[in-house]
């Protein structure tokens, strides 16, 4: 299990934060947003300069008023601080895909396995929080194992904003109870009880804190330690691509079976046709009535949310499903999707035919399922001259070749896996042989090219180089043969590599 | 008495359209280059919707027939097409395409274990209009195996190349023609040392509705070129010289 790591972000001046950047005018003047509530008008939010002035949350406005003098009055909208963060939740997604709002001024987000890919939790959340002030907004940003924790530490931190993995109790140790998102009534009794900070009470027997302030206190306290999961309510839920079929009567047929596929299909390609997605990879599930589970799975070249393309690569492997007594549920879940890919441009395909061609791409994953993926091969050059060495195998069809193919000097038509030894006679330095006998039969030679010299890469091995000749017997035959070393080393060896058109 | 020759003309046109060969004013366009070899075919064009056989019993043979095939399969990937490559033991070399203006990186090898695996992936690939030809190695075909793939290229349009390396087992099939390429001494203009360009003896065996022969060809600047005899060089050469 991986670490959970989550950031906090608390926006202290939220609402005024935002009216500012709507009304520049405003940054230099105290204002507050204010509301009546029960026949009485109360300051619901106040900017850093209403503050300062002795103007709160929460005060009655006439009080307000009456401490600072000059302070400007906004009626309050209702329910902007949700909209402001989701809006802001969005935005985070970037950073990652699990964001909660946390209302009334606050967001939560799960980082797990994020972060390295800032380059570790520090600069991460520095951007985070650097972007979010270079916008206009106050923020404080806290990291730690816990969503509990980076609440408490972006709300009442002083000492630093990234708690290491385990370390929250120790750093809650500090803060006063409310860091624990209590209700204000049982922070009045802490309060009353003397109770100032978390280490004051921590030490304390459950039972006793349970009975003196509830069951909630307990639960606050665990998911800020991490002793209790806290459920986040995603902004962008994450909905698995997985779609269900329960069977009232268990299925034992073949038919029955196609039917069950093809229903599972349409539902899961509808989902990814509207996402604008494709399949890579497609797993079949069947729960038999004797609780086994059978499973297929069909991989796709291309992400294709095609039905009758997809049902047909299930077809071929149907049979290796094993019903028993009977399957009661069949699942089908899509765990690898792709972006699709845009159908318009084959419509502009001269001919129909090549690479990019849908039919071909239909062909090659139906033989992918059937034979194995590992059977196709196609090949780019390699900027490499050890023969063997001078071609890779392409990863996509539609990888093209990073360098061009070698045109100066030819390549035999068939090339053997293993060099063959050959017997010579008739040597010359710098020459190929008059005479050699390969497999009993003697060929004279009768024509020959010059010498291409192939050196082994110098830093993978310490073999020794080839020396390459395209000879032709006198029946016409035309071979490619080499020694392996120098003329007048006694290692050198004469071997037969190809055979040219 | 001419209108029953009439009718057997036209019955026997008919009869071609359907195993595959144009008409003669719409197939003329399509020749592939080499030359008087596709006067021994009927309608005088090579059959592209067929399945040619090739005769490759030693590895010489099988390389003159790649280099053969190559230069083919150069005229038919004209429109930016791929090819299939299916075999077991594979010794063919990609980049050996370049000598012959194909593009090594439009030609997917498949790999299979099986010889039945072999024509099974010939099948569907003949099936698909994406490709434009299919070549296999195989050692044995039968007579309903070959229908089959007959079938399957004159639905689509892909040629189909047959590589049999196992000569005590060739049957009667339905192949379109049975080919075998074997090299020649190449020679160099002028008398120059080293190795010339690929030369062939092209023998065609057996064409179906058409006329076998033997043709001598080389390849020579992306086409294929009939090899003027050496008497004829030497004769062209010296009265070229003194004229």
């Amino acid at each position: 299990m991986m670490n959970e790591r989550f950031i906090c972000l608390w926006f202290r001046y939220l609402l005024t934060d935002w009216l500012t950047l709507k009304r520049p005018e405003l940054k230099e003047v105290p204002f507050v947003f204010a509301a009546s509530v029960h026949n009485r008008v109360v300051v619901t939010a106040a900017n850093s300069l209403a503050e300062a002035e002795g103007a709160w949350k929460g005060m009655a406005l006439a009080d307000a008023k009456a401490i600072a003098k000059s302070l400007e009055v906004v009626p309050h909208i209702e329910g902007q601080e949700e909209k402001l963060l989701k809006a802001l939740g969005e935005w985070c997604i970037r950073y990652t895909p699990q964001v909660a709002v946390d209302l009334p001024d606050g967001l939560i987000m799960d980082i797990s396995g994020c972060a390295h890919l800032w380059g570790g939790e520090r600069g991460y959340l520095k951007e985070i929080v650097t972007r979010l002030i270079s916008k206009g907004y106050h923020v404080r940003g806290a990291l730690a194992d816990t969503a509990g924790a980076a609440w408490a530490i972006a709300h009442f931190g002083q000492v630093k904003p990234i708690i290491e993995p385990g370390g929250q109790a120790e750093a809650l140790l500090d803060l006063p109870p409310a860091a624990l998102r209590l209700e204000p009534s049982v922070l009045d009794r802490l309060h009353k009880l003397g109770f100032y900070t978390i280490k004051s009470f921590i030490g304390t027997k459950r039972s006793a804190l349970r009975r003196r302030f509830g069951p909630d206190f307990l639960l606050r306290m665990d998911q800020a330690l991490g002793d209790e999961d806290e459920p986040l309510t995603l902004l962008q839920p994450l909905e698995p691509y997985v779609e269900r079929l329960p069977c009232l009567e268990p299925i034992r047929t073949r038919a029955g079976i196609g039917i069950a596929i093809r229903t599972l299909l349409e539902c899961l390609c509808e989902r990814l046709y509207r996402d604008g997605k494709g399949m890579l990879l497609v797993v079949l599930r069947c729960y038999r009535l004797d609780g086994e589970i059978m499973q297929i799975q069909i991989g796709s070249s291309r992400a294709s949310s095609h039905v009758a393309r997809l049902y047909q690569l299930f077809e071929l492997k149907i049979e290796l499903i094993r019903p028993g007594l009977g399957i009661e549920l069949f699942t089908l879940e899509a765990p690898k999707t792709g972006d699709a890919e845009v159908e318009q441009e084959y419509l502009w395909q001269p001919e129909g035919c090549g690479l990019e061609d849908k039919g071909l791409a239909a062909l090659l994953d139906t033989l992918a399922n059937k034979i194995g993926a590992d059977k196709i091969h196609r090949y780019l050059p390699q900027e490499r001259h050890w023969p063997e060495k001078s071609l890779k195998l392409a990863s996509s069809l539609s990888e093209l070749p990073a360098t061009s193919w070698r045109e100066d000097r030819p390549r035999p038509s068939l090339l053997l896996p293993n060099p063959v030894r050959i017997q010579v006679s008739s040597i010359l330095p710098d020459n190929p042989p008059m005479l050699f006998t390969y497999k009993g039969i003697r060929h004279v030679v009768k024509k020959a090219d010059d010498a291409e010299r192939i050196e082994r890469p110098w830093w993978e091995d310490k073999g020794q180089h080839r020396d390459y000749y395209v000879v032709e017997d006198e029946e016409g035959r035309r071979y490619w043969i080499f020694r392996s070393g120098h003329y007048d080393d006694e290692r050198s060896g004469w071997y037969l590599h190809g055979f040219f058109a | 008495m001419e209108a029953k020759l009439d009718i057997l003309e036209k019955l026997r046109a008919d009869l071609r359209l359907w195993e595959g060969y144009k008409p003669l004013e719409a197939a003329r366009a399509e020749r592939i280059g080499l030359g008087e070899i596709e006067d021994a075919f009927p309608q005088k064009v090579f059959p592209r919707k067929a399945i040619h056989e090739f005769i490759t019993v030693e590895p010489e043979h099988a390389a003159a027939s790649a280099g053969f095939i190559a230069g083919i399969l150069k005229a038919l990937l004209t429109q930016g097409g791929a090819c299939l490559w299916i075999s077991m033991s594979r010794t063919f070399f990609p980049p050996a395409l370049i000598a012959f203006n194909v593009a090594p990186e439009r030609v997917i090898f498949i790999d299979v274990k099986e010889e039945k695996e072999v024509l099974w992936v010939m099948e569907q690939a003949l099936k698909c209009g994406g490709l434009a030809a299919v070549i296999a190695e195989v050692k044995e075909i039968n007579i309903i195996q070959s229908r089959r793939l007959q079938l399957a290229t004159e639905s689509s349009k892909v040629t189909g190349f047959l590589l049999r390396n196992d000569p005590k087992k060739l049957g009667s099939n339905t192949c379109a023609a049975r080919w075998k390429i074997s090299p020649l001494p190449s020679m160099l203009e002028d008398e120059l040392p080293g190795v010339g360009f690929p030369r062939w003896q092209v023998d065609l065996l057996r064409v179906r509705n058409g006329n076998p022969g033997s043709w001598k060809l080389e390849w020579v600047e992306d086409t294929f070129r009939p090899v003027v005899e050496k008497e004829e060089a030497v004769v062209r050469r010296i009265t070229g010289h003194y004229a």
